[in-house]
């Protein structure tokens, strides 16, 4: 390592040289002899960068800061604000650099990293989430900056509108167009929301967002507000998000202090402010208009839509919600362009996606990849595959709302469409992997049971229809399922997903139907045969001693209700009318003489 | 009139109008599709999904009655996937009830009940477990039964919009939902008023009066009983109802006859107390008034609202008359001058009340009305039990030669009888206090500003050059909002009645469940049972009260003169502020712009 605090990168290639590339190195080291920074600095000349039109070029790292445009007096500047003051020279930095780059600088010669996009999530991981001066270096509230000083709120809205944004809570709604009816109403009050009441099992995008880079969302809110003409903005997050909920009131007290929030921001007429709203945990407050009745202090229940929230939301005024990571992706959308983030992603789908990959995979974990990446990209590829040497058997996404894949959709590309075509949903990023350990019933049953407990119990086929389904299911992995029970959880799901209120009693069933639809033959082996082939339904599973035991005895003796007998070095056998299916003498047989059928 | 726009119901296009939803529209061309959580009166919960419809180009199904039409809008209401889906929600809904509908007091007047015969359903598919909660049975007044409770939520809207009452509300989530006071706590601990307009919504049994029809039985075939009954001027415009009758017939002969057949020994009419009520009350004002007491005085006659007051408005007690209720004046006098008359033992006297209130049962019991150590009114029974007991013991109402009230307590004026309904005791005040204070005779006795279903009425009245300002409130949200003017300027009225259901006592909570075709709390049913007693007015030769002879004679004979110490001993009673238990003062919502 050199001890050298920076190191300067010249570009001496032709295209610069003609703009007075030399030249300017000259002038720029005369200024570092005046202020004496030859010791601190490490000068390189470089080949051709390949941005000849933007020449000359001067590199400085860290930071990996791009200054095109050069001009002979702006040495002195980029010597004094930047290598002295450690302040870069914002006007002179040149564009091309998009965000996500610098995440990519860091961490993305791994395997796991070098195949993401980190858009939203493109300070997780860089930036101390508690110094605002760290998002600072990393352009933060650069956007806002710019917003409020060169674009008018329409110009906000057409670049979000151009960018092709879509919400990233589940639904896919344009954000752009979003933000248009919601500035379009001339009520004076509006309402600025984040919903950050992440309730999918085994989700953890939103919290992460907000526990990495919390001023991201701050910054994309306050632009929100601008952009539709709001001075009241509020975060509803889950008290159970203690450390996000205690970095966002971190980070709002840190932009009040420079000036980012509050009265006349920037010193512009622009005044914005954003409180915290703790959620209770329950499931359908992520509903908007549960989420806004929650605010509002009455129970948290979905009501009829229209009218939409961007007509009458919180406390009757215009309201714009919109989730973590739609708002994380404000800030990049204006300083990188809507032209550049529209070029990320699919005909219908831009941008990245974060997801949150859990279950049967050797790398578990938070993953953010452009649209348009396959399933078995994100499993295979950044998710290494399934672990133990199992086979892959269907990858669930969109958490209790979504469906189950099997490997004949694997090069499906993710986006809202192509999801939705293959009879999952996109939702607000969980993916689960199962392998061939799991059963389908009983994994419809866990999203049916998840999802008949978080129901508000307001309209009829959610509250009372996911209950019936919920007993059909568990009669069915007890091995009690009668004839008919298949239809008539295709005729409860289908009518609970075209009758119920809100979206969670709407894409309640599809857990079980998208099972029904692709691992059908399970649900007929449990019904017909009372066999479970993946050997989870403990009612539907036999333990017995195969030919090839050795008569060890070990199996005896953890037997905790004595159902295995035998006489030494003699073949053993499990009485199945004793047997209370723990799984101790299985465990416990060295020569895999016990075997589950 | 906006401009019409084309909607296509079932392939035939029909012209509507534009800005209201799929079941407004649809009501209007003869379309009627099935509903359940949907009161006109009500916001739109959206919640039952009965009234779903198919509308061409949504994804799934829209509920009716929040979804509004558009132009070229294509709807279904009746194919068969939609059908087999309503069906099934209504299944489901029967699934999580007890199914006791031949020993449920809704039998035959339950919308669950009409819905299922309507949907057709013969067989069963998803039955499973079903919910078990105990009887709330702690009010005087109203039961409440969670396992009826099919969560359609017309009861916390009832309660929370119609009368501002806050008590109920949804707790728990999912299969565990239920209907509670907050807090769970028992109804009759809790804020309830008992106006019993939870029961007139509720499209099942989830709420009911408590019933006193069996002890009322027992005791009518008790010898020692001298048995007594009156009747509140609103019964007879309704009872009809019960019977399958049309709305708005007066049954005042045909339910007194009912009353002797039944057993009763003498059957007066509250319509005579209404009219001492006003001779008190009346006096009470114009002491007021020109004794400098504390105005607006309001009046004191409908029992939930007095619960109300003493709940949520206890800064407003000293305005208050202080005259009881007319049933518990008729209890006292009953006991007292009557039994002196008839030199009977007071405590042999079983004073029976059949009163179009639940929240009757509960003034009833209440210890401050209680006088020589008896309570004034026994029983109270509601129009639907006296309706039930005389069918249950084979009388016809319906055909019945009618008959007239006993004495000394049963002549009335026109007065009296519009006490039944939202404005007629301003309007009967307004008759005899006029006189007392002029000396002069009011000849256009009809009010016609306190008159109608307007939720808040104000009018005025000059009497001797002195302009005495009037409003009328029914419903207690109504009243609620008409008593925060009064907060903010107490000077604004000087006279001011208050009636805690929606349209005065003809829509009290104990009125006759809604008939096939009807709704409950329908604005023309409760309009034709108003006129039902304003035309008994109009038929009267006494209109006033102070004119009712009977009424005169009690004051000779017992109670001296209005406001004496003995209409005080007897008539007027006193309210004390009532800390609402579990209930947190309600703040004025303010946005702070500070995190939390």
């Amino acid at each position: 390592m050199s001890d050298k605090q920076y190191k300067l990168t010249f570009c001496d290639g032709s295209g610069c040289l003609k703009n007075q590339a030399r030249e300017f190195r000259r002038v720029f080291e005369e200024e570092l002899q005046r202020q004496q920074l030859q010791q601190n600095v490490q000068m390189h000349l470089s080949g051709c960068l390949g941005m000849c039109g933007k020449g000359p070029i001067l590199i400085v790292n860290p930071g990996y800061i791009m200054y095109g445009h050069l001009r002979l007096e702006d040495a002195s500047e980029i010597v004094r604000e930047h290598l002295v003051n450690g302040r870069p020279v914002s006007r002179l930095i040149i564009q091309e650099d998009h965000l996500y780059n610098r995440f990519f600088r860091i961490f993305g010669d791994s395997e796991f990293f070098g195949r993401q996009m980190r858009i939203a999530l493109r300070n997780c991981g860089v930036i101390d989430p508690e110094k605002i001066d760290d998002y600072l270096a990393m352009r933060g509230y650069e956007a806002l900056a710019k917003v409020l000083t060169e674009m008018t709120p329409q110009q906000v809205i057409e670049e979000v509108k151009k960018s092709g944004l879509r919400g990233r809570g589940g639904a896919g709604f344009p954000t752009g167009l979003k933000w248009e009816y919601t500035a379009k109403q001339s009520d004076p009050e509006k309402y600025v929301i984040c919903n950050a009441d992440e309730g999918d099992p085994g989700a953890f995008m939103d919290r992460s967002a907000i526990e990495g880079d919390p001023h991201t969302v701050l910054e994309g809110m306050i632009i929100g507000g601008y952009a539709i003409g709001s001075r009241q903005g509020i975060i509803y997050i889950r008290a159970e998000y203690p450390l996000a909920v205690q970095r966002l009131k971190k980070a709002i007290e840190d932009a009040r202090r420079e000036g980012f929030l509050g009265e006349r921001i920037l010193g512009t007429d622009f005044s914005f402010d954003i409180r915290i709203c703790l959620g209770a945990g329950a499931f359908v407050c992520g509903e908007e208009t549960a989420l806004i009745y929650s605010i509002e202090g009455a129970r948290g229940m979905p009501r009829p839509r229209p009218p939409y929230p961007s007509v009458s939301g919180l406390f009757g005024k215009p309201t714009l919600i919109n989730n973590v990571e739609t708002w994380a992706n404000i800030p990049v959308i204006i300083i990188d362009g809507a032209d550049w983030f529209s070029r990320i992603g699919t005909a219908t789908s831009k941008g990245t996606k974060v997801f949150a990959l859990a279950g049967k995979v050797r790398n578990t974990g938070l993953v953010e990849t452009p649209m348009g990446t396959t399933l078995r990209d994100i499993v295979f590829g950044i998710g290494g595959g399934i672990p133990n040497g199992k086979k892959f058997k269907a990858v669930q996404t969109g958490g209790p709302s979504g469906g189950c894949l099997p490997e004949q959709y694997l090069d499906t590309q993710i986006d809202y469409e192509s999801l939705a075509k293959a009879g999952s949903i996109m939702g607000s990023g969980g993916m689960i992997v199962i392998d061939e350990d799991s059963c389908m019933v009983r994994m419809a049953r866990f999203f049916v049971e998840f999802t008949q407990d978080e129901s508000c119990g307001k309209c009829t086929p959610c509250r009372e229809g996911t209950k019936r389904m919920l007993e059909i299911l568990t009669r069915i992995t007890r091995g009690q399922g009668r004839p008919g029970d298949i239809e008539k959880l295709e005729r409860l799901g289908t009518m609970i997903q075209k009758a119920s209120l809100c979206g969670l009693g709407q894409s309640a069933p599809n857990p079980v139907l998208s099972t029904l639809r692709n691992f059908r033959e399970e649900y007929e082996e449990h019904i017909h045969q009372k066999k479970c082939r993946s050997h989870e339904c403990t009612a539907l599973l036999t333990y017995v001693v195969q030919d090839n035991c050795v008569g060890c005895g070990a199996c005896k003796r953890v037997c905790p209700v004595n159902a295995v007998s035998g006489n030494r070095k003699e073949k053993h056998t499990i009485d199945p009318k004793l047997c209370i299916k723990c799984g101790q003498c299985y465990d416990a047989c060295k020569f895999n003489a016990i075997a589950k059928v | 009139m906006s401009r019409l726009i084309t909607i296509t119901i079932n392939d035939k296009p029909y012209q509507v109008e534009p800005n209201q939803t799929i079941m407004q529209a649809a009501d209007k061309l003869g379309f009627h599709i099935p509903r359940l959580c949907y009161h006109p009166k009500l916001s739109i919960e959206g919640a039952c999904r009965v009234c779903i419809v198919e509308v061409e180009g949504m994804r799934n199904y829209v509920a009716s009655c929040a979804f509004p039409v558009s132009d070229g809008m294509k709807i279904r209401t009746n194919t068969p996937t939609l059908r087999t889906a309503r069906r099934d929600i209504i299944e489901l809904i029967l699934d999580n009830h007890p199914q006791d509908c031949h020993t449920c007091e809704r039998d035959g007047n339950c919308e669950l009940q009409r819905l299922a015969a309507s949907m057709g359903i013969r067989a069963r598919h998803f039955e499973g477990e079903r919910k078990r909660y105990e009887k709330d049975l702690s009010s005087e007044a109203v039961i409440r039964d969670p396992e009826k409770c099919i969560l359609c939520g017309r009861c916390v809207r009832m309660c929370s919009e119609i009368q501002q009452v806050h008590n109920l509300t949804q707790a728990h989530r999912g299969f565990h939902t239920v209907v509670m006071p907050a807090y769970n706590m028992p109804m009759g601990e809790s804020v309830c008023t008992a106006c019993g307009q939870c029961i007139n919504v509720c499209p099942t049994a989830a709420f009911l009066e408590k019933n006193y029809t069996q002890e009322l039985f027992e005791k009518l075939n008790d010898p020692n009983l001298v048995k007594v009954v009156q009747f509140a001027p609103s019964v007879r415009a309704a009872i009809g109802e019960a019977f399958g009758l049309e709305p708005g017939l007066n049954m005042e002969g045909q339910l007194i006859a009912s009353l002797r057949k039944l057993g009763f020994d003498y059957v007066f009419d509250t319509q005579f107390a209404a009219d001492l009520t006003i001779m008190e009350e009346a006096s009470e004002f114009l002491e007021r008034l020109q004794n400098g007491g504390v105005l607006p005085m309001i009046t004191s006659c409908s029992s939930a609202w007095m619960k109300c007051l003493e709940q949520f408005y206890p800064d407003l007690i000293p305005n208050v008359s202080t005259c009881k209720s007319p049933m518990s004046m008729q209890g006292a006098v009953t006991k007292t001058y009557f039994a002196k008359k008839k030199k009977i033992d007071p405590r042999k006297i079983l004073s029976v009340a059949v009163m179009c209130c639940t929240a009757k049962k509960y003034e009833a019991a209440r210890p401050e009305l209680m006088f020589d150590g008896m309570r004034g009114v026994d029983i109270v029974v509601t129009t639907r039990e006296a309706a039930w007991m005389i069918k249950s013991a084979g009388i016809d109402l319906v055909h019945i030669q009618p008959e007239e009230p006993d004495h000394p307590l049963g002549i009335s004026s026109g007065a009296g009888a519009i006490f039944g309904t939202t404005g007629g005791v301003m309007e009967a005040a307004i008759r005899t206090a006029y006189e007392l204070y002029t000396g002069e005779t009011l000849v256009d006795i009809e009010v016609e500003a306190v008159r109608g279903l307007k939720g808040i009425k104000e009018g005025s009245i000059t009497m001797d050059g002195k302009e005495i300002r009037v409003a009328v409130a029914h419903g207690l949200g109504n009243a609620c909002r008409l008593l925060e003017r009064v907060r903010q300027d107490p000077s604004r009225y000087h006279f001011i009645e208050i009636m805690g259901c929606p349209g005065g006592c003809v829509g009290g909570g104990g009125q006759p469940y809604a008939q096939i075709n009807s709704i409950p709390l329908d604005d023309d049913n409760l309009r034709k049972r108003a006129q039902a007693l304003y035309d008994l007015d109009k038929a009267k030769t006494i209109r006033r009260s102070h004119d009712n002879p009977d009424v005169q004679k009690l004051y000779k004979e017992f109670l001296q003169s209005p406001l004496s110490p003995v209409s005080h001993q007897y008539l007027h009673t006193h309210y004390k502020a009532k800390t609402p238990a579990g209930i947190i003062p309600k703040k004025e919502r303010t946005m702070s712009g500070d995190s939390k």
